[in-house]
Order: structure tokens, then sequence, then C-alpha cells
């Protein structure tokens, strides 16, 4: 270093890094943390509460946690943190319910055909994309096949299917077919015909008034009454209807409210365009009214996913049955916290993922209206 | 009325198909090969699943036994999960063959839902629990004490009920669930957790400290718990009705499990035994049974102590002690008519 001094012609002098004060970690925490007084006082008292909250909880789900014992009190010898051991023992049983032990890879591959069915639906740059839709529209009766048995497989009741197994494919299913029932009856409902229009509004008033339970217990008690002595008909069945019928009402209100705010002149202009009225609900109105409605149909189907565990209320063993079950072994007794976090954290997984994907579908349909 | 059920019937048999229901419920359960079973949805000791995914229990056990009678085959039953709301419904409508989920015999029951109630298998009564620490003996001390209650059941009326007429006053805690009970008498929000005594002995028995609380001895209800079926159907009640009167007298009789085929080869010279496993006489037959149907429930399931001590039992960490419900002749009710 013989020259400590460097000259720069006029306008060449590269910029300079702006003071510490205003980059970096520092003005995030000044710019975030400490921007008024009132922001100082809740940063000071969120950072006690953290501090007061964050280190017994990872104590007590990692830490201490035991992760291998054969009863409760077996935990209590080891440690004093939550017993996962009972999620262990019982994993296979809070995810298939009474599936028989060597008939479950059959749900197993009933999940993987089905996120492969879904792929094509989610994702518009799938490969084979036409053929996979082909493969996405007969699912249903290939994972029917897989789940409840026939065509060759040992046949599974359907009282069999339980846990979170039992949540998904009500959840799925209650899904899958509410979107175009609740389609068709927003369409219905702002139809000019006037008994399907009433139609339509009575059974979306009707299912809108009366709370899930209620059907449910319909779906579970009231029917057997309705039927002749004798008839069986598959509760699952019955549920699986009623949560759908359940669902599509509140769809079609949902999709009502995107098509309302679609402007009379679109419907107007592929009229005059001379297209029929499918034709122009199809091409014209329903890809702007669905995209509008993308948040409204996405929190409908979470809420959906998580009245799922109502049924446990009329006797279905799903994941929460499966706890309640759990917890009255006189060897685990007790330990509903580590159960109900347990079934949290798997329902927490499936409902951010779907509006982690509701985010990224409003993005990238999100064209006409960005500024 | 009659095309539109015939229509309803229709869609029923598309979609999943018919079990006649003309004949017996016996019949019935033969041509089918299962006994359909409403248990609870789990209270512990009484019905429960094990870690292998099946239930187990107290009350399940009465259908393993009806099973074994009708089938010579414990596991020929299938359980049905109920909850309190459903459970009358799905034996009404056939869904189930026989309920036993701690279901208490009440007049109404019997009588007006249709039931028919074929004994009783324990002798349940609402009972308070307390912290040792508050030095109280007797329900009759509990004056102006703080009590968690379940909202909505028969608990809540027969409270209020001793609580006037001993002239005294309660503050009352109201809870809807079991687990939230424990959670605020373990938090001290409530001096007294009051329900059935089975189920304050079960909570007692997960407590950290169980030494640290009592059960009061005063019952102030009484709950005889028991199987019920269908109103109308004699025979297949007298299954049931006998299956649990032959694990009571077999307990009496002092057959058990291990001993019962040195019994059944004559071990006893007590004609009642040789009766109630068939080597005598022919009950079985007059049942539409199988000659040894006693013998197998015993030799699968156990005797009414066997049951009771497997799952409820002094041993077991819901730690009942027989009390009420030792037999007869060891100064309880538990009380079986003869085999003869």
């Amino acid at each position: 270093m013989a020259d400590t001094t460097q000259t720069y012609e006029p306008g060449t002098h590269p910029d300079l890094p702006p003071p510490m004060a205003t980059r970096g970690p520092i003005l995030w925490v000044r710019k975030n943390l400490l921007s008024s007084p009132l922001n100082i006082f809740l940063t000071i008292v969120s950072a006690y509460l953290l501090y007061l909250i964050v280190p017994g909880a990872l104590n007590w789900a990692l830490l201490d946690a035991v992760w291998d014992a054969g009863s409760r009190a077996e935990c209590r010898e080891i440690g004093s943190g939550a017993c996962w051991a009972l999620a262990e023992v019982r994993f296979g049983q809070f995810i298939y319910g009474f599936y028989p032990e060597h008939l479950r890879w059959r749900v197993d591959l009933t999940a993987v055909l089905f996120i492969l069915a879904i792929l094509p639906l989610l994702w518009d740059k799938t490969p084979f994309r036409p053929l996979m839709l082909i493969y996405s529209a007969a699912f249903p009766i290939i994972g029917y096949l897989l789940l409840v048995g026939g065509l060759g497989l040992e046949p599974v009741e359907t009282t069999k299917i339980g846990g979170f197994t039992l949540n998904v494919v009500i959840g799925v299913t209650g899904i899958v077919a509410s979107l175009p029932l609740g389609i068709l009856l927003a369409l219905g409902r702002r139809s000019h015909m006037p008994i399907v229009r009433t139609l339509c509004v009575m059974f979306i008033e009707f299912i809108r008034g009366v709370p899930l339970i209620t059907l449910l217990f319909v779906a579970s008690t009231m029917l057997n009454y309705f039927l002749p002595p004798g008839t069986t008909f598959d509760l699952i069945l019955r549920v699986l209807i009623m949560v759908t019928l359940f669902s599509s009402a509140y769809i079609a209100e949902v999709v009502r409210g995107g098509l309302q705010a679609i402007p009379k002149g679109q419907i107007e202009a592929a009229d005059a365009m001379g297209l029929r009225y499918w034709q122009s609900m199809r091409l014209v109105v329903l890809p702007q009214a669905l995209k509008i409605s993308i948040p409204g149909i996405v929190n409908t189907f979470v809420g959906l996913f998580k009245d799922t565990t109502l049924v446990v209320i009329i006797g279905l063993t799903d994941v929460l049955g499966v706890g309640r079950a759990s917890l009255s072994d006189a060897k685990w007794q007790g330990l509903a916290w580590e159960v109900y976090v347990f079934i949290a954290i798997l329902f927490f997984v499936c409902c951010f993922s779907m509006s982690r994907y509701s985010i990224y579908l409003e993005h990238k349909l999100h064209t006409g209206h960005k500024r | 009325m009659t095309t539109f059920k015939i229509l309803l019937a229709a869609g029923a048999i598309t979609a999943v198909g018919v079990t006649g229901a003309a004949a017996g419920t016996l019949d019935d359960i033969r041509a089918k090969g299962f006994v359909q079973c409403g248990v609870s949805t789990g209270v512990p000791g009484f019905s429960f699943t094990d870690d292998a995914g099946n239930w187990q229990g107290f009350d399940p056990s009465v259908c393993q036994g009806v099973a074994a009678a009708v089938f010579g085959d414990a596991s020929k039953v299938k359980f049905t999960p109920t909850t309190g709301k459903t459970r009358f419904t799905a034996l009404a409508s056939g869904e189930i063959d026989v309920l036993a989920r701690n279901t208490t015999w009440t007049f109404s029951r019997d009588v007006d839902l249709g039931f028919t109630f074929v004994g009783v298998n324990y002798y349940d009564g609402q009972g308070f629990m307390i912290p040792k620490a508050l030095g109280v003996t007797s329900a009759k001390e509990l004056d102006g004490a703080s009590v968690c209650i379940q909202t909505g059941t028969t608990t809540e009326l027969n409270l209020a009920d001793y609580f006037r007429t001993n002239n005294m006053s309660y503050e009352p805690v109201p809870i809807e669930t079991n687990e939230e009970a424990r959670t605020n008498y373990l938090a001290g929000r409530c001096d007294v957790y009051t329900t059935d005594a089975s189920g304050l002995a079960a909570s007692r028995a997960a407590f950290d400290n169980p030494a640290d609380h009592i059960v009061l001895p005063e019952i102030i209800s009484k709950e005889p718990l028991g199987p019920l079926v269908r109103q109308g159907d004699d025979q297949w009640g007298d299954v049931v009705r006998w299956t649990l009167n032959a694990m009571i007298n077999a307990e009496e009789y002092g057959v058990n499990s291990s001993n019962v085929d040195e019994m059944a080869g004559g071990a006893s010279n007590n004609p009642e035994v040789a009766r109630l496993l068939g080597s005598e006489g022919d009950l079985g037959g007059m049942l539409g049974l199988e000659k040894n149907w006693a013998y197998n429930v015993i030799k699968q399931v156990g005797n009414y102590g066997e049951v009771f001590e497997k799952h409820i039992g002094s041993d077991t960490p819901i730690g009942l002690e027989r009390g009420i419900n030792a037999l007869y002749t060891d100064g309880g009710l538990i009380y079986a008519p003869p085999m003869r």
C-alpha cells in the first residue's frame, strides 16, 4: 500500500453505504419495534410475554418431553414434559382409525393417488395435463374402490374408516362435491326462471338457517325413523351427503357475491356476441366471478374441513373420537393436552396449506386489477 | 305414505342393501354372523380403545359374552360407539342389537322409550370428591362449598335436591366435560367435584397425587347401569339377560375362566354348575343356543368378578372397590336368579 489516498475523477466516486443508523438490522429494529412510545411499550410487553411462554412451552413440548413409554405413569417417571408416547403408540389409530392394519397401505395409496389427481387441477403446468385430467375425473371411483374394497380387493366396512382419514375423506368429498353444486345454486338463485330461483333460495336459506350439528343428527338418527325398519343406509354416506349439502349452500352465497361484482356490461357484451346462457357463463362471467370469490371459497373450505370434527357428536370415531377413546384408556388417562395439541398440529398443517395455495392462486390470477 | 316409504326403501337398497328384519333378532344375528353392540365413545375402565385399536372395558365385555354365548366365539362382535344423544335411536332403529353403555335404568327409558333393561351390571351413584386438605369427612359438612358440576345432567338435579333437603347452600361452578372438571378442580376453582362415584374414582386415579383427594362416603342418587335391548323380542332379551346372569352365577359358584374346564369335567358336585355349563340338562336349548353356551362365555370372557377386576377393579388404575357391586353373599347387591 504505497498510496493511501485515492483520487477520483469528478462524477466517478462510487456511492458510499448509507450511515449505520439508516440501514440493516438497526434500522429494522427502529422502524418496526421502536418507532413510537406506544410501539416501544408494546415491544417490551410482547417480549416479556414471549419470555414467559416460550421457554415453558419449549421445555414442555420438546426438551422435557417423553417420546417412548408404555403408559402415562411410565412417562411421568421419565420426564415432566409432554408425553408424546401416546401419539406415537397410537399414531396408526389417530391416522387410520380402525382400518385393518394389513390393509392400511390402501389408505396410503389413496392419499398418493389423490395428490396426483388434484395436481393437474391445482397447477396448470402439470406435465400431460389433458391425460391427467381424465385420471382426475376417474379418481373418485378409484379412491372409493381402494378405501371400501370391491373388484377383487378385500372389502372394508365403512365403519372401520376413522381417525384423520375420516376427516380427510369427509372434508375432501364435501369440498369437491360442494363446489359445482354451489356454483349451480348460485346461478339458480340469480336465474330469471321463478321455480328454479325459488327452489334455490329455499334450499340455501334453509341450510344456512340450520346448524351443521342438527343436519348431522338428522343424518344419524332421524333418517332411521323415516326409513323402513331394518334398512341400513351407510352412516358415513349419510354424513357425506349432509356435509356436501351444507357447504354447497355457503359456497353458493360466496359465488353469488362474486357474480354480483361482475358489471352487467359483461353479460350484455356476451349476449351481443351471440353467446348462449351457458356459453356466456362459462366463458365470460364465471371465470371472473370465481376469481374474485377465491378467498371466500377457500375460507368456506377451511371451515368445512375443521367442521368435520363435529361428527364425533354422532359417534363416528374421527380423529377427535380416537383421542377421546384413547384418553379413556386407564393407561393414558389425563393426557388431554398432548392429544389435543397433536390433533391441532394435524389440522393446522392441512388448513395452512390450503390458505397458502389460495394466496398463490390469487397472485397468479391477479392480472386484471393490478395497479 | 306407503309409496313414499317404498321409494325411500328403493333408494336405500340401491345405495347399500337391506338386512331382513322380519325374523327374530337372534336369527338375524346368526345370519349376519356377529353381534352389533353399542358402547360409549369413552369412559375410563368402562369402554375405551386399547393400543391396538380394539374396544375394551367393562361394558364391551358384556357384548363379548353375548357373542360367546351365541357363536361360541367372543370375537364375533362389532362395536358402534354411541354418544349420550345417539344411543337410544341407534338401538330403537336396529342399528345395534344391544346397548351396553353405562346407561342408567330408569322408569321412562324402560317404559316410555320402549326398551328392556336385562339387568344391572354396575350399581353406581353420585358422589363427592374433595381435597383432603379441606378436612371434611361427610357431605353434610359441605355447607357453602363451591361445586364443579356438569350442566344439563341428572347429577345437577340430584345435587340441588340433596342440598335443599339438608338445608345447605352451595355455589355451582358449571362445567361441560369431565376433562374440564378435572382441570378446574385441580386448579382449586371449586372445593368439590361431583359426578358418578365410578367417574370420580377414575378421575382421581389419574391425578398426580391421588392420595391428596378423597371421595366422601355419601352417595346421593341411584344409578343402576345395565345392558338393554329393544322391547318386543323376548327371546333376544333372554339371551342377553341370561348371559349376564350366567357370568354372575359363575362367580357365585366359583367357576372362572381358568377352572371352567375342570368344572365342566365334573370337578364340582354342585348340580347348578353342571346345569350352567351344560353337562346336565339343556338350558342352552331352551334359549335357542348351544348346550355349552355358558361354558363359552366363562371360558372366553370370564365370570362377573373376573371382568370387574380386569377392567375397573382395585388392581387397575381405576381402582374401584367391589362395594355394593359385590355378590349378595359378600354383602353386595349383585344377585342372579338360579340356573334351573
